[in-house]
């Protein structure tokens, strides 16, 4: 979630790299199957950016395994955040739900890191306005652990344990050019 | 530090796109079944109309209140105006009330500019029309729509209007739409050419960064966009010209003439339109004019306006008030 990327890459060490993050989505995909019983009513919602690309990266697997298309969309929370008025105000992301709609369908999340839980707890909030699931449940590529609300993931990637002055990194290929998760050491300033 | 929306000359290219990309996610929310955003909770709007306006007020007040603001509307007509109260103590009053914006439509040219800078009050001011100055909600709606249309939703986004032709027919000497179009499209990078009766072109027009034309049927041929302006009888105190028939037979748009602009290009009109006058049934209704569009996106365009200038805890839209040595 990061964006000041001042700390020089090469320090960053990679803790997953691109086929590690294949086999790990396979994973995941699987372990949503297994818990939705077939995933009939699975609706997949990235979190923009990066989880909008592991939603649809998921979605494929998902479609391997099922045969079926798996709806999947994206919801931006920027409007939702708790330190909207901490910050100058952000760019907006897209939101695109599905056509069917989310209402009575299983609605999985999908974020690339979770941290603090504040994210979550927001997106949390946005669905509130598109519609009532029947469940929802978190997908994360890395739980970097720290949380500071009562919120816990369904699907793990990877459990990284990380100290606070630590920075975790997903860079992916449809955005950075490179699949990996890098581990790396918060610059001295911040 | 600024944050107002005063002019739309005000705006630089990459604000300006800033606010179209904005809009064309907020556009997003009329299709939901609950129409709201919490962005503005907990922020108090004041709609301060001292000229009479129906749809730019209730524009706005869509806005606000998709955004979860507190709206409070004010209209001069049986206000503490009417009784002679000042533009200074009617700021104040509302600065005392705590609101955290002014959106202010005035028949003087200038009034929002001295709401904003003479330090009355600590709101942001968004100006929704002052006199025959400036319109930048209006301009920036104009803009959207026409870069939905003539470049695309989703191709839109991070665009400008580089290269389009406008063409903006009408009384442009009493439109403050016409200018506010004027400044924002030629930093979209568009190009614009006014069409009017000698008598309803400015007097400075030439420093405008634009072209005018008399001959209205040369231009159509070449434009992309063809906006109609209502001829204001209201601010009209002299014969402009000799007759409304005349008029409409040399400046109006009626169906020939449409069908001599190219293929994709689109008719627009800030609404209210004047059917018979500047613009004819058969081209109002056809499904090249964008009036109904228009409206729809100025609840987008507001909403994003709203959201930059109040969201955070300091302004998206960095503004450059000339003060001094600032460059314009």
């Amino acid at each position: 979630m990061d964006t000041q990327d001042t700390k020089d890459p090469a320090a960053a060490r990679p803790v997953l790299e691109g086929p590690d993050i294949a086999r790990v989505l396979t994973r995941i995909a699987h372990e949503i199957v297994e818990r939705a019983k077939g995933a009939d009513d699975v609706v997949l919602l990235g979190i923009p950016t990066r989880g909008v690309f592991l939603a649809r990266r998921l979605a494929e697997k998902l479609q391997e395994i099922t045969g079926r298309k798996i709806p999947v969309g994206s919801l931006d929370i920027t409007m939702y955040r708790d330190d909207l008025r901490m910050h100058p105000p952000r760019a907006l992301a897209r939101t695109e739900i599905p056509g069917d709609g989310i209402d009575g369908r299983l609605v999985v999340l999908v974020d690339d890191v979770l941290f603090s839980g504040r994210t979550i707890r927001a997106a949390l909030d946005a669905l509130n306005d598109i519609g009532r699931p029947r469940a929802v449940q978190l997908a994360v590529l890395v739980d970097r652990g720290h949380r500071e609300l009562p919120i816990r993931a369904d699907y793990v990637g990877k459990n990284l344990p990380t100290s606070l002055r630590e920075t975790v990194k997903v860079q992916l290929t449809e955005e950075d050019g490179r699949d990996a998760v890098l581990l790396g050491a918060k610059p001295a300033s911040a | 530090m600024m944050r107002h929306l005063i002019s739309a000359a005000d705006l630089s290219r990459d604000d300006a796109v800033l606010i179209l990309d904005t809009a064309e996610e907020m556009a997003r929310v009329a299709d939901r079944p609950i129409k709201k955003l919490p962005a503005l909770r907990g922020r108090t709007v004041v709609n301060l109309f001292f000229e009479d306006s129906t749809r730019t007020r209730i524009s706005f007040e869509a806005a606000e209140k998709r955004l979860s603001a507190d709206v409070i509307n004010f209209a001069a007509k049986g206000s503490s105006v009417s009784k002679g109260e000042s533009l200074k103590d009617t700021a104040q009053t509302l600065e005392a009330m705590g609101v955290d914006a002014v959106v202010i439509r005035h028949g003087a040219s200038g009034a929002p500019y001295r709401l904003a800078t003479s330090g009355w009050i600590d709101a942001a001011v968004i100006n929704a029309g002052d006199g025959t100055h400036q319109h930048p909600t209006q301009a920036l709606l104009d803009a959207f729509t026409m870069r939905r249309r003539l470049v695309g939703r989703d191709a839109g986004l991070g665009q400008d209007l580089a290269g389009k032709r406008i063409t903006i027919v009408g009384d442009v000497l009493h439109s403050r739409v016409a200018r506010s179009n004027v400044d924002l499209l030629h930093t979209l990078g568009a190009e614009v050419t006014l069409v009017a009766p000698p008598t309803l072109v400015p007097v400075g027009v030439e420093r405008w960064p634009c072209e005018v034309s008399y001959d209205l049927d040369g231009v159509l041929s070449k434009s992309d966009a063809v906006m109609m302006l209502r001829v204001q009888r209201e601010r009209m105190n002299a014969a402009f010209f000799p007759t409304e028939r005349e008029y409409s037979r040399r400046y109006g748009l009626d169906g020939e003439r449409m069908a001599k602009m190219p293929e994709h290009a689109i008719v627009m009109h800030p609404g209210p339109m004047v059917r018979g006058m500047e613009i004819t049934a058969e081209v109002a209704d056809s499904d090249r004019c964008t009036v109904v569009e228009q409206v729809a996106n100025g609840v987008s365009i507001r909403m994003a306006v709203l959201y930059l200038l109040l969201g955070g805890n300091e302004p998206a839209v960095t503004h450059t008030r000339p003060t001094g040595s600032e460059e314009k």
